[in-house]
């Protein structure tokens, strides 16, 4: 369905953890809580340049509390959070920095439905990244032509389908050139006849080395893609494994338990 | 083996399930309680048409002087026709009536412009924000143009200046108080809070007795605003905390997705409130917007209250003219017209602002 135009020779290598370099995302000891309920404990995560986790547990683990933490959606109240070798906290700068490398895309899209498609690709790289409006528009072309859906520029969200929708977020992200892109539940919102074109957009940017962490229920994306899959419950990291240990061979009783009810459906 | 789905083919509806006898039946005679409300309604309308034709049109006078309008027994027309320019500008000066009405054609010239998109959308925002200083030079003088009074302003001229500078600042002014309201300085949180309750708070007629008598005492000595310029003020911070309400509860509308999403693509959040946020608000709460626009046009009949002759207020003094003794229902017919066609038009305006807004969600 789509070419690969080139993949990234330094994934494989970051894949290996040949390299000895820095995380580009590393959480320590984060801690979060909404009033009362303690919603991530102590959670620790280092992520390697290239590397394509996937976050599952059931709902209210915390896993994307977890992720919108990475780009300050959510705000942490214990710990530290590096990204890209930058320091989250109050300070708008660094925020603005992080925002500008980690892209994000959600369950319910959240396309701005008052522009069109193009209208939605141009207008942070216009207004963020300073980008003259030609160079934008032909960056948007570029990623609406990888997703496959460039003839529908002029539309407005309203008329395109989720997948569509969710192919149109993913672009809009990649036209910020980001380095690392979070997804929250991307497939979560569609009928299961649009959910394969999404995850084969993702596939193939993880074919291309892009750093991925993805809060996902879509076992076979995580057998296939990912390089690491992380269990939450409760608000911690219970068990992280590769994709085969970790799918043949679960070790804690949570993990198993969760397994074979979401592989059971 | 492959089974080819073959819907069958539509067949039409039974005769005693269409055509006009059908509908008849189905409307005004599809039992007996219906049956009977159908014949007291049309009593009711041949016992009314008759009459109100008879004074509207058949008993009318539409040319005449007083006299043949009282010996005709039906309506005066030709009373509206003489108090005509009383009606329009009040006792403003005649010979000075062009700028009035140059300031109409500006108005409407920045409106055709601004439907046909001739110019781009940020520099119409700034001609809108910035006409009601031509409208008040031009119908006000000075800098050049000799001045007009604002005693002397009046009729609909004075109730169209008050509710198009009205509407032309309270709903700007509206947005920013409904953004304060949101802001997270206290500061700015707590002023605007105070305003937009206290005024909401305020029945509009104490508002413009509180303009009329109230400021002068607390303005320093020798400083002097117009009593039009106070009732104008009045005027517009009641409509502006009605609308940041209005605008209040479309930003509350529009959900925290949008704001996300822009804060994940790095945006400011003052260029994600003014190109992201807000327009879908506005979009949102444009019948309410409309309703609150409506409401002030007609709002600014009460300026009455403080001494003002607004068109209806030129419309009861007209009555009065010795002249034309007596034609007081003439004056409020043709003063009721013409309010409906302005708010008819506004409404109308608003829906066809509604459609074009939500063409883009469709």
């Amino acid at each position: 369905m789509m070419t690969i135009s080139h993949s990234n020779p330094q994934s494989a290598d970051s894949r290996t953890g040949s390299q000895a370099e820095q995380p580009i995302i590393l959480l320590d000891k984060v801690n979060k809580w909404y009033g009362d309920f303690h919603v991530l404990k102590n959670v620790d995560l280092a992520v390697r340049k290239g590397e394509r986790i996937v976050i599952c547990g059931p709902s209210g683990s915390g896993k994307s509390t977890l992720i919108r933490c990475v780009n300050r959606l959510e705000e942490h109240q214990g710990g530290t959070i590096l990204v890209d070798g930058v320091e989250l906290n109050d300070n708008t700068k660094n925020i603005g920095h992080i925002r500008r490398e980690v892209g994000m895309c959600f369950q319910h899209f959240n396309l701005f439905p008052h522009m069109t498609i193009l209208e939605n690709l141009i207008f942070a790289p216009i207004w963020v990244r300073k980008m003259p409006r030609a160079e934008a528009v032909e960056t948007a072309m570029h990623y609406l032509n990888r997703v496959n859906i460039a003839e529908q520029a002029h539309k407005y969200p309203g008329q395109l389908s989720g997948g569509q929708q969710q192919r149109v977020a993913i672009a809009r992200s990649l036209c910020m050139a980001p380095k690392i892109m979070l997804f929250d539940e991307p497939t979560s919102a569609l009928d299961p006849e649009m959910i394969k074109e999404v995850l084969d957009v993702m596939a193939e940017l993880a074919e291309e080395g892009m750093t991925m962490l993805c809060v996902t229920h879509e076992m076979g994306f995580a057998k296939s893609v990912a390089d690491r899959v992380i269990f939450m419950d409760g608000g911690e990291i219970v068990e992280q494994n590769t994709p085969t240990e970790f799918f043949d061979n679960p070790q804690v009783d949570r993990t198993q338990a969760f397994l074979s009810q979401i592989l059971h459906n | 083996m492959t089974i080819i789905f073959q819907p069958s083919p539509d067949q039409p509806a039974p005769p005693t399930q269409r055509g006009v006898i059908k509908w008849l039946r189905d409307h005004f005679f599809s039992s007996v309680k219906n049956t009977i409300l159908t014949f007291l309604g049309v009593g009711i309308i041949l016992a009314i048409i008759p009459p109100l034709l008879d004074w509207f049109v058949l008993n009318a006078t539409f040319v005449g002087n007083a006299d043949e309008c009282r010996a005709a027994g039906g309506a005066c027309w030709s009373f509206v026709q003489a108090q005509f320019r009383l009606f329009m500008i009040g006792s403003y000066p005649q010979e000075l009536a062009w700028r009035p009405i140059a300031a109409g054609l500006l108005l409407l010239a920045l409106f055709i412009a601004t439907a046909r998109q001739l110019m781009p959308g940020k520099v119409a925002v700034v001609f809108w924000l910035l006409l009601p200083l031509p409208i008040y030079w031009l119908v006000g003088g000075g800098f050049g143009l000799e001045s007009v009074d604002t005693s002397k302003w009046g009729g609909l001229l004075l109730t169209l200046v008050l509710s198009v500078v009205g509407i032309l600042v309270s709903v700007p002014l509206g947005i920013l108080l409904a953004l304060g309201r949101r802001s997270n300085i206290k500061l700015i949180k707590g002023l605007c809070i105070a305003l937009i309750e206290t005024v909401r708070g305020v029945p509009l007629v104490t508002i413009l007795f509180m303009a009329s008598i109230m400021l002068p005492l607390f303005l320093p000595s020798g400083m002097e605003i117009g009593i039009l310029y106070r009732v104008q003020i009045g005027i517009i911070l009641f409509s502006s905390a009605y609308i940041a309400e209005v605008v209040r509860g479309g930003l509350q509308g529009v959900e925290s997705g949008q704001s996300e999403a822009a804060a994940s693509l790095g945006l400011h959040p003052w260029v994600t409130m003014l190109f992201i946020i807000l327009p879908q608000a506005l979009t949102k709460v444009l019948p309410p917007l409309i309703g609150r626009c409506i409401a002030l046009l007609k709002d600014t009949s009460l300026v009455i209250v403080v001494g003002l002759l607004d068109f209806l207020g030129i419309s009861k003094a007209a009555s009065q003219d010795p002249e034309w003794l007596g034609f007081d229902a003439e004056a409020f017919v043709f003063c009721a017209l013409i309010y409906w066609i302005l708010c008819f038009g506004l409404s109308r305006y608003g829906n066809s602002l509604e459609k074009r807004g939500y063409a883009a969600y469709r």
